[in-house]
Protein backbone atom coordinates (compact mmCIF):
# COMPACT_ATOMS: atom_id res chain seq x y z
CA UNK A 1 0.00 0.00 0.00
CA UNK A 2 1.51 3.39 -0.65
CA UNK A 3 2.44 5.11 2.33
CA UNK A 4 3.22 8.68 3.02
CA UNK A 5 6.37 9.86 4.97
CA UNK A 6 5.49 12.74 7.46
CA UNK A 7 8.12 14.29 9.35
CA UNK A 8 7.70 13.47 12.61
CA UNK A 9 4.42 11.40 12.26
CA UNK A 10 1.12 12.84 11.34
CA UNK A 11 0.05 13.62 14.74
CA UNK A 12 3.21 16.43 15.74
CA UNK A 13 2.39 18.18 12.11
CA UNK A 14 -1.39 18.20 12.68
CA UNK A 15 -0.30 19.88 16.48
CA UNK A 16 1.67 22.39 14.57
CA UNK A 17 -0.44 23.40 12.05
CA UNK A 18 -3.15 23.64 14.98
CA UNK A 19 -0.87 25.52 17.11
CA UNK A 20 -0.24 28.14 14.29
CA UNK A 21 -3.59 28.19 13.56
CA UNK A 22 -4.67 29.51 17.12
CA UNK A 23 -1.99 32.08 17.50
CA UNK A 24 -3.09 33.50 14.12
CA UNK A 25 -6.89 33.52 15.84
CA UNK A 26 -5.31 34.91 19.11
CA UNK A 27 -3.21 37.52 17.25
CA UNK A 28 -6.20 38.67 15.29
CA UNK A 29 -5.91 42.18 14.60
CA UNK A 30 -8.91 44.77 14.68
CA UNK A 31 -10.12 44.59 11.24
CA UNK A 32 -10.71 40.98 11.13
CA UNK A 33 -8.03 40.34 8.69
CA UNK A 34 -5.00 37.78 10.44
CA UNK A 35 -1.69 39.04 9.96
CA UNK A 36 1.77 37.40 10.12
CA UNK A 37 2.94 39.07 12.70
CA UNK A 38 3.33 37.13 15.84
CA UNK A 39 3.63 33.54 14.41
CA UNK A 40 6.12 31.02 13.74
CA UNK A 41 5.16 32.17 9.66
CA UNK A 42 5.80 30.16 7.35
CA UNK A 43 6.45 27.09 8.93
CA UNK A 44 9.17 25.27 7.26
CA UNK A 45 10.22 21.75 6.34
CA UNK A 46 14.35 21.14 5.90
CA UNK A 47 16.12 18.62 5.09
CA UNK A 48 19.95 17.04 3.20
CA UNK A 49 21.22 15.23 1.12
CA UNK A 50 25.36 14.63 1.24
CA UNK A 51 25.54 18.27 -0.75
CA UNK A 52 22.93 20.47 0.38
CA UNK A 53 20.85 21.87 2.47
CA UNK A 54 17.56 21.91 1.45
CA UNK A 55 14.19 24.22 3.06
CA UNK A 56 10.31 24.34 2.15
CA UNK A 57 7.79 26.82 3.10
CA UNK A 58 4.21 27.14 1.91
CA UNK A 59 3.65 30.59 0.38
CA UNK A 60 0.21 30.46 -1.34
CA UNK A 61 -0.49 33.41 -3.18
CA UNK A 62 2.64 34.83 -3.39
CA UNK A 63 5.14 36.08 -6.37
CA UNK A 64 9.12 35.53 -6.14
CA UNK A 65 9.32 39.33 -6.62
CA UNK A 66 7.47 39.98 -3.16
CA UNK A 67 10.17 37.56 -1.70
CA UNK A 68 13.63 38.01 -0.23
CA UNK A 69 15.76 35.64 0.94
CA UNK A 70 19.12 36.34 2.31
CA UNK A 71 21.82 33.93 3.54
CA UNK A 72 24.36 35.73 6.15
CA UNK A 73 27.17 34.31 8.14
CA UNK A 74 26.87 31.50 6.00
CA UNK A 75 24.52 29.46 8.12
CA UNK A 76 21.58 32.10 8.36
CA UNK A 77 18.98 31.92 6.16
CA UNK A 78 16.28 34.55 6.34
CA UNK A 79 13.08 34.81 4.18
CA UNK A 80 10.85 37.80 4.04
CA UNK A 81 7.60 38.62 2.11
CA UNK A 82 4.80 40.18 1.76
CA UNK A 83 0.56 39.29 0.99
CA UNK A 84 -1.55 41.67 -0.18
CA UNK A 85 -5.47 41.15 0.64
CA UNK A 86 -7.48 41.91 -2.20
CA UNK A 87 -9.50 44.94 -1.87
CA UNK A 88 -12.56 44.36 -2.09
CA UNK A 89 -15.91 47.46 -3.43
CA UNK A 90 -19.48 46.61 -2.17
CA UNK A 91 -18.64 43.58 -1.07
CA UNK A 92 -19.70 41.32 2.07
CA UNK A 93 -17.32 38.86 3.89
CA UNK A 94 -18.22 35.48 5.01
CA UNK A 95 -15.01 34.18 5.48
CA UNK A 96 -11.73 35.71 6.29
CA UNK A 97 -8.99 33.21 7.02
CA UNK A 98 -6.03 34.04 4.91
CA UNK A 99 -3.47 36.07 6.20
CA UNK A 100 -1.60 39.23 5.02
CA UNK A 101 0.88 41.40 5.54
CA UNK A 102 4.36 41.41 5.83
CA UNK A 103 6.90 38.31 7.35
CA UNK A 104 10.23 37.62 8.06
CA UNK A 105 12.06 34.77 9.64
CA UNK A 106 15.32 33.97 10.00
CA UNK A 107 16.61 30.10 10.62
CA UNK A 108 20.00 28.82 11.74
CA UNK A 109 21.39 26.23 9.56
CA UNK A 110 23.16 23.09 10.76
CA UNK A 111 25.92 23.83 8.80
CA UNK A 112 27.85 26.58 6.98
CA UNK A 113 26.87 27.17 3.20
CA UNK A 114 28.43 28.67 0.05
CA UNK A 115 25.94 31.84 -0.44
CA UNK A 116 27.17 32.23 -3.51
CA UNK A 117 25.42 29.19 -5.26
CA UNK A 118 22.04 29.30 -3.06
CA UNK A 119 18.92 28.34 -5.64
CA UNK A 120 15.29 29.04 -4.88
CA UNK A 121 12.33 27.23 -6.88
CA UNK A 122 8.57 28.30 -6.92
CA UNK A 123 6.09 26.27 -8.33
CA UNK A 124 2.46 26.14 -6.97
CA UNK A 125 2.76 28.37 -3.78
CA UNK A 126 5.76 26.12 -2.75
CA UNK A 127 9.18 27.78 -2.24
CA UNK A 128 12.08 25.60 -2.07
CA UNK A 129 15.51 26.45 -1.46
CA UNK A 130 18.84 24.53 -2.28
CA UNK A 131 21.82 25.71 -0.60
CA UNK A 132 25.41 23.67 -1.11
CA UNK A 133 27.15 22.83 1.84
CA UNK A 134 30.17 24.07 1.98
CA UNK A 135 33.28 21.57 2.32
CA UNK A 136 33.93 21.53 5.99
CA UNK A 137 29.59 20.71 6.60
CA UNK A 138 29.52 17.74 4.28
CA UNK A 139 30.06 14.08 6.00
CA UNK A 140 33.93 12.98 5.74
CA UNK A 141 34.45 9.19 5.85
CA UNK A 142 37.44 8.09 8.23
CA UNK A 143 39.46 5.53 7.43
CA UNK A 144 40.71 3.91 9.74
CA UNK A 145 44.47 2.41 9.08
CA UNK A 146 44.84 -1.17 10.34
CA UNK A 147 48.09 -1.33 11.97
CA UNK B 1 -32.41 37.66 1.68
CA UNK B 2 -29.45 35.83 3.27
CA UNK B 3 -26.89 33.65 2.44
CA UNK B 4 -25.69 30.63 4.70
CA UNK B 5 -22.25 29.18 4.56
CA UNK B 6 -21.66 26.29 6.79
CA UNK B 7 -18.28 24.86 7.35
CA UNK B 8 -17.63 21.08 7.82
CA UNK B 9 -14.45 20.46 9.76
CA UNK B 10 -13.04 17.22 7.34
CA UNK B 11 -13.42 14.29 8.53
CA UNK B 12 -11.33 11.31 6.93
CA UNK B 13 -13.12 8.51 8.78
CA UNK B 14 -16.43 10.62 8.32
CA UNK B 15 -18.83 8.09 5.75
CA UNK B 16 -21.65 9.56 3.85
CA UNK B 17 -23.71 8.04 1.00
CA UNK B 18 -23.11 10.66 -1.85
CA UNK B 19 -19.66 11.20 -1.34
CA UNK B 20 -16.69 10.29 -2.57
CA UNK B 21 -14.90 8.56 0.60
CA UNK B 22 -11.41 9.69 1.59
CA UNK B 23 -9.62 6.28 0.63
CA UNK B 24 -5.96 7.91 -0.05
CA UNK B 25 -3.68 7.40 3.25
CA UNK B 26 -2.02 10.69 4.39
CA UNK B 27 -3.32 13.34 6.47
CA UNK B 28 -6.14 15.67 5.28
CA UNK B 29 -6.07 19.31 5.54
CA UNK B 30 -8.75 22.07 5.51
CA UNK B 31 -7.50 24.64 3.52
CA UNK B 32 -7.81 28.20 4.78
CA UNK B 33 -10.20 30.23 2.96
CA UNK B 34 -11.61 33.90 2.29
CA UNK B 35 -15.48 34.01 1.06
CA UNK B 36 -16.82 37.42 -0.38
CA UNK B 37 -19.81 38.20 -1.64
CA UNK B 38 -20.82 41.22 -4.27
CA UNK B 39 -24.53 41.60 -5.98
CA UNK B 40 -23.82 39.43 -8.76
CA UNK B 41 -21.50 36.53 -7.06
CA UNK B 42 -19.84 34.49 -4.05
CA UNK B 43 -16.17 34.68 -4.57
CA UNK B 44 -13.93 31.84 -2.52
CA UNK B 45 -10.41 32.27 -2.47
CA UNK B 46 -8.41 29.10 -1.03
CA UNK B 47 -5.05 28.80 0.13
CA UNK B 48 -3.82 24.78 -1.78
CA UNK B 49 0.10 25.66 -1.75
CA UNK B 50 1.14 22.66 -4.17
CA UNK B 51 -2.19 21.81 -5.75
CA UNK B 52 -2.27 22.16 -9.75
CA UNK B 53 -5.19 22.25 -12.00
CA UNK B 54 -5.07 18.81 -13.00
CA UNK B 55 -5.12 17.92 -9.20
CA UNK B 56 -7.84 19.69 -8.25
CA UNK B 57 -11.56 18.43 -7.70
CA UNK B 58 -14.43 20.77 -7.41
CA UNK B 59 -17.93 19.62 -7.20
CA UNK B 60 -21.07 21.34 -6.73
CA UNK B 61 -24.38 19.48 -6.12
CA UNK B 62 -26.81 20.16 -4.10
CA UNK B 63 -25.76 23.13 -2.68
CA UNK B 64 -23.02 21.39 -1.32
CA UNK B 65 -19.80 22.69 -2.63
CA UNK B 66 -16.82 20.33 -2.33
CA UNK B 67 -13.13 21.10 -2.73
CA UNK B 68 -11.00 18.57 -3.04
CA UNK B 69 -6.56 19.34 -3.55
CA UNK B 70 -4.76 16.03 -3.97
CA UNK B 71 -0.87 16.82 -2.95
CA UNK B 72 1.56 14.21 -3.66
CA UNK B 73 4.12 13.95 -1.58
CA UNK B 74 7.13 16.17 -2.78
CA UNK B 75 9.79 14.34 -0.87
CA UNK B 76 10.36 11.09 -0.51
CA UNK B 77 13.05 8.85 1.36
CA UNK B 78 15.45 11.87 2.49
CA UNK B 79 16.71 12.80 5.85
CA UNK B 80 14.60 15.82 7.72
CA UNK B 81 16.22 17.82 9.76
CA UNK B 82 13.18 19.15 11.06
CA UNK B 83 9.49 19.67 9.80
CA UNK B 84 6.97 22.32 10.95
CA UNK B 85 4.34 21.48 8.75
CA UNK B 86 2.49 17.98 7.07
CA UNK B 87 2.17 17.16 3.51
CA UNK B 88 -1.20 16.06 2.75
CA UNK B 89 -4.66 17.12 0.65
CA UNK B 90 -6.93 19.86 0.69
CA UNK B 91 -10.56 19.29 1.58
CA UNK B 92 -13.44 20.87 2.73
CA UNK B 93 -16.84 21.24 2.04
CA UNK B 94 -19.60 24.38 2.45
CA UNK B 95 -23.07 24.47 1.92
CA UNK B 96 -24.47 27.25 -0.04
CA UNK B 97 -27.67 28.89 1.14
CA UNK B 98 -27.64 31.57 -2.13
CA UNK B 99 -29.30 30.24 -4.75
CA UNK B 100 -26.32 29.72 -7.37
CA UNK B 101 -26.31 29.08 -11.35
CA UNK B 102 -24.27 26.14 -11.02
CA UNK B 103 -23.55 25.95 -15.00
CA UNK B 104 -21.91 29.65 -14.60
CA UNK B 105 -19.65 28.44 -11.94
CA UNK B 106 -15.84 28.70 -12.61
CA UNK B 107 -12.83 28.22 -10.77
CA UNK B 108 -8.90 29.60 -11.58
CA UNK B 109 -5.57 27.77 -9.79
CA UNK B 110 -2.35 30.69 -9.48
CA UNK B 111 0.45 29.98 -7.35
CA UNK B 112 -1.25 27.53 -5.36
CA UNK B 113 -4.53 29.95 -4.62
CA UNK B 114 -7.71 28.51 -5.85
CA UNK B 115 -10.38 31.20 -6.81
CA UNK B 116 -13.96 30.42 -7.36
CA UNK B 117 -16.39 32.45 -8.58
CA UNK B 118 -19.82 31.15 -7.58
CA UNK B 119 -22.46 33.47 -9.68
CA UNK B 120 -26.14 34.26 -8.56
CA UNK B 121 -28.96 32.87 -10.23
CA UNK B 122 -30.89 36.07 -12.20
CA UNK B 123 -34.22 35.03 -9.78
CA UNK B 124 -31.82 36.73 -5.91
CA UNK B 125 -29.89 39.01 -7.85
CA UNK B 126 -30.61 42.66 -6.36
CA UNK B 127 -33.28 44.28 -8.69
CA UNK B 128 -33.97 47.81 -8.51
CA UNK B 129 -37.66 48.83 -9.30
CA UNK B 130 -38.78 51.49 -11.64
CA UNK B 131 -41.50 53.40 -10.34
CA UNK B 132 -43.51 54.46 -12.66
CA UNK B 133 -44.65 58.07 -12.78
CA UNK B 134 -48.45 58.42 -13.43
Amino acid sequence: MFTRWQPFGDVRAEINRLQNEMQQLFGRTGNGAREFAGTSYPLLNMWEDENNYFVEAELPGFHLDDLEMYVTGENQLSIKGKRQQPELDQATWHRQERGYGSFARLVELPGFVDSNRVSAAFSDGVLTIKMPKKEEAKPRRIEVKTG
Amino acid sequence: MSSQLTKNAPKPEHTETSTAEHLRGGPLFSPRVDIWETKDELVLCADMPGVTAKNLDIQFENRELRIHGKVSPRQENINFLYGEYGIGDFYRTFQIGEAIDAEKISAELKDGVMTLHLPKTEAVKPRRIMVKSS
